[in-house]
């Protein structure tokens, strides 16, 4: 099944095409085959090169991979490409999130391969933290099993954007709609239950796929006659990306990560090159990465700084390395000018006027406890938010998730792997936001204070009681 | 023009604007008659400024925006870092980022070398003129001293990439250095597919695959204790062939053994291996001159060249994005040892 018509030949990808840029990971439970789809993937993608490609087919053949591939093909083991470490191999099994990189001529993508047995929701919470989809697959003899619950549910409380359950092993139900339909009502009764989809944002979608065949991974199947749907890859290229649909979705956030001001001491190539040292005496620009929104000349943003009032001024300058910009968007990494000579300082935040909550030291939060050293109450951490770093006092844990029945049982710590809520008090107020309408300025890490230990991974949620639209001021 | 249009992103994805690179340079020249202004305002002009739509970045664009943030992440929460570098493209599109983030400011932290004493003497030469161009401080930690006081002893196949890790921890602990920036990328080894963009390193400088930190959004975290420090990998997420573009699109400068010339060569390994001072043949390897290229820039004893007529940036992007072997497969005996040679390394303290 596994055919090459879509590939681009040399010529078209050198022609530099226009290509954006995906992030998506894979999750699944053992056995489920997740480790062949990113394999055939690869494989079909030309990512695998013939050096690596030997590797493995002299490996499969050692292990004694059976001669001919369904499709008359030689066969490999696929799952063999995603091979790691020695130290994996030796345990027979996927320790960490793994990074891989395959193009199409749409598209660039980064994929995050995160493993299903050990530390599941670790390394789920970590691929599915900077990914734009995340494909979710299900054994279509098993159907819809309890980690595939529980792999949902962390999506949903991530809010990754695109939810793609990939019904794999289709081939071994003989390609049954019967089947595929009865999973695919399941899956979306999961959704329901979650509200995954409900912010207007994330959707879910099924694909029956064979990943050992190529059943719709690259091309439609003509084995799923019953299906007409895109194919796996046809999904991932032409999503839209999270900062493309949130971008002007959301308001502009920028928090500061250092203060542009070289009085004098500019680069010698930029004078040799012809810039004007006197004009640059007093230059002042603040750097960062935008994390929400976009930002234009002349718009008026707000300064927040913790333990003082807004200050409002306007944007008068994007730098980028010389170039001047009329505005700029999510995630692009810009310097910007302010036609007030505020203190501004790493920290702080410039986010669009009027858009704003006030900072608040009193933090409620989910926490994905991510460290084998369990969360305590009464304990001291450090909170990382945006560019800012600040002393936590945990106050209580208010509940853990059950991950399979979506219900919060009462519990007064977390551990490995265990996702629930807190009340963090803060040593300085944060312009926190709820993570459910702000995945960046809503998230934040949980640092261990002694070791430097990331402890959780955590997403802001309102205060009870509190609705976020009457906490907007300025 | 100048060269402001090192700096100036020339960006073929972009819709075309014309004589785009005149810009910068001439509206800074006409900024200072603007009296009207607040000094820090006045610092570059408005009203020339150029609309460009952001609404659909490149994925050179997207990634060129991710190395510059964490560039700028690791500046801001350390005391001491240093950028690694060798000269190789990977090393030299890393020096161009940071003079990018710190724009019109200089580059704020020195770049660090570890000679192998066996280096490609215009690899050495294209080093000293970066540095001088740039007006930055350059570091060497040198094997070939390591070798001479006893302290290391040269391999039996006289390769020096794995000795490269005893005076690279030396020049961070006598420097204090407590992050290293390096070219490392994700897709060029399966250990380094696993490895985080800040790699924790212990006092030995060891990599403990088993025990990172998750690595979570655009949250780096930096902390660590005294003695230990962090390895940083900007372009964690680039491929060769992103870095490639990257190089034609931005106009930057390679040492020349990059393009396709012709060098005295002779076969070894399956690779074909310069002729020079540390690289000799045995008797029965017979020299022949070839038009090749290299796809890395390594220790001359180990690193390969391959035959190519790839002469100019463009012709190397055709070559690499038709390339059917990985760049380290082709050129890189060291990597050849066994199949984790990589991780083993790492382990060690290497990058």
């Amino acid at each position: 099944m596994s055919t090459e018509t879509f590939l681009p030949g040399p010529d078209l990808v050198a022609a530099a095409l226009p290509t954006t840029l995906f992030r998506f990971a894979t999750a699944g439970s053992v056995d489920d085959g997740k480790s062949t789809l990113v394999g055939r993937l690869l494989h079909d993608s030309k990512a695998i090169l013939a050096d690596q490609l030997d590797a493995v087919a002299r490996t499969s053949a050692d292990r004694g991979f059976g001669g001919e591939g369904a499709t008359g093909t030689k066969a490999i083991d696929l799952a063999l490409l995603t091979d790691g470490l020695r130290a994996e191999r030796e345990q027979g099994i996927t320790i960490d999130v793994a990074y891989r990189y395959f193009a199409t001529d749409r598209r660039s993508f980064i994929l995050a391969d995160c493993p299903g047995h050990v530390q599941y929701t670790k390394n789920t919470v970590t691929g599915a933290s900077t990914a734009d989809a995340v494909v979710v697959l299900i054994d279509a003899r098993k159907g819809v099993l309890e980690q595939t619950r529980r792999h949902l549910s962390v999506l949903q409380l991530l809010r990754v954007a695109h939810v793609i359950v990939a019904v794999n092993k289709i081939d071994l139900v003989d390609f049954s709609e019967d089947v595929f339909r009865g999973i695919e009502a399941d899956v979306q009764q999961v959704g329901r239950e979650l509200g995954l989809g409900s912010d207007g944002v994330a959707d879910l979608r099924v694909i029956p796929v064979s990943a050992l065949d190529g059943d719709n991974v690259v091309d439609r199947s003509e084995r799923t006659p019953w299906y007409d749907g895109p194919a796996l890859l046809e999904v991932l290229e032409t999503l839209p990306a999270a900062d493309e649909l949130e971008s002007h979705l959301e308001s502009f956030r920028f928090p500061v990560q250092l203060v542009i001001r070289p009085q004098g001491a500019l680069a010698p190539d930029a004078i040799a090159g012809g810039l004007d040292p006197e004009a640059y005496r007093d230059y002042r620009a603040y750097a960062g990465q935008i994390t929400e929104g976009s930002v234009k000349l002349g718009d008026q943003v707000s300064i927040l700084t913790p333990g003082q009032a807004p200050r409002t001024t306007t944007i008068t300058g994007i730098d980028f390395a010389g170039r001047e910009l009329a505005e700029a968007a999510a995630p692009q990494s810009v310097s910007l000018r302010l036609a007030d000579e505020f203190d501004v300082a790493r920290g702080d935040t410039i986010a669009a006027a009027g858009t704003v909550r006030e900072s608040s030291a009193d933090l409620y939060a989910a926490l994905c406890w991510l460290s084998p050293k369990p969360l305590r109450e009464g304990s001291k951490v450090l909170v990382k938010h945006g560019t800012r770093t600040v002393q936590a006092l945990v106050r209580n844990v208010t509940g853990r998730l059950d991950l399979a029945s979506f219900g919060l049982e009462p519990t007064t710590t977390l551990e490995l792997n265990d996702i629930g809520h807190a009340q963090l008090r803060l040593a300085a107020p944060l312009p926190l936001e709820n993570y459910l309408h702000h995945r960046r300025t809503g998230a934040f890490l949980v640092i261990d204070p002694l070791d430097g230990n990331t402890l959780a991974a955590g997403l802001v949620n309102d205060h009870p009681g509190d609705h976020e639209d009457e906490r907007y001021s300025i | 023009m100048s060269n402001v249009e090192t700096f100036v992103a020339v960006d073929p994805d972009a819709a075309p604007a014309p004589s785009r690179d005149g810009d910068a340079a001439s509206s800074i020249a006409s900024r200072s008659d603007r009296p009207d202004a607040t000094p820090w305002a006045a610092s570059g002009p408005t009203a020339e400024a150029r609309l460009s739509s952001p609404a659909r970045l490149s994925s050179l664009d997207t990634l060129e925006s991710e190395a510059i943030h964490i560039i700028r992440e690791v500046v801001a929460e350390f005391e001491k870092p240093a950028l690694l570098f060798s000269g190789g493209k990977d090393s030299v599109v890393m020096l161009h980022l940071a003079t990018k983030a710190f724009w019109p400011g200089k580059v704020p932290f020195p770049v660090l070398h570890v000679d192998t004493g066996h280096n490609f003497p215009e690899v050495i030469d294209f080093r000293d003129r970066t540095v001088e161009r740039l007006g930055l401080k350059l570091v060497v930690g040198s094997v070939q001293e390591f070798i001479d006081s006893g302290e290391l002893a040269e391999r039996a196949d006289g390769t020096r990439n794995p000795l490269q890790t005893v005076p690279l921890l030396d020049a961070i602990q006598r420097n204090k250095f407590d992050a290293v920036f390096g070219g490392g990328r994700r897709d060029e080894d399966k250990a380094r597919a696993k490895e985080r963009i800040l790699s924790l390193r212990d006092e030995f400088g060891q990599w403990d695959p088993r025990n990172q930190r998750p690595e979570l959004w655009n949250l780096y975290n930096g902390r660590h204790t005294v003695g230990q420090h962090v390895r940083a990998f900007p372009i964690s997420n680039w491929t060769e062939l992103d870095v490639w573009r990257y190089i034609e699109r931005e106009n930057i400068e390679l040492p020349g053994l990059y393009y396709a010339h012709d060098r005295e060569v002779f076969a070894r390994d399956g690779m074909w291996r310069a002729v020079g001072e540390v690289s000799q043949p045995r008797e029965h390897e017979e020299v022949i001159t070839k038009t090749v290229r290299y796809r890395t820039v390594g220790d001359m004893s180990c690193t390969g060249a391959v035959e190519s007529a790839a002469a100019t940036v463009r012709d190397v992007v055709i070559e690499v994005a038709a390339s059917t072997i990985t760049e380290r497969g082709a050129t890189r005996a060291d990597d050849r040892i066994s199949e984790a040679a990589m991780e083993d390394r790492k382990k060690d303290g290497y990058f």
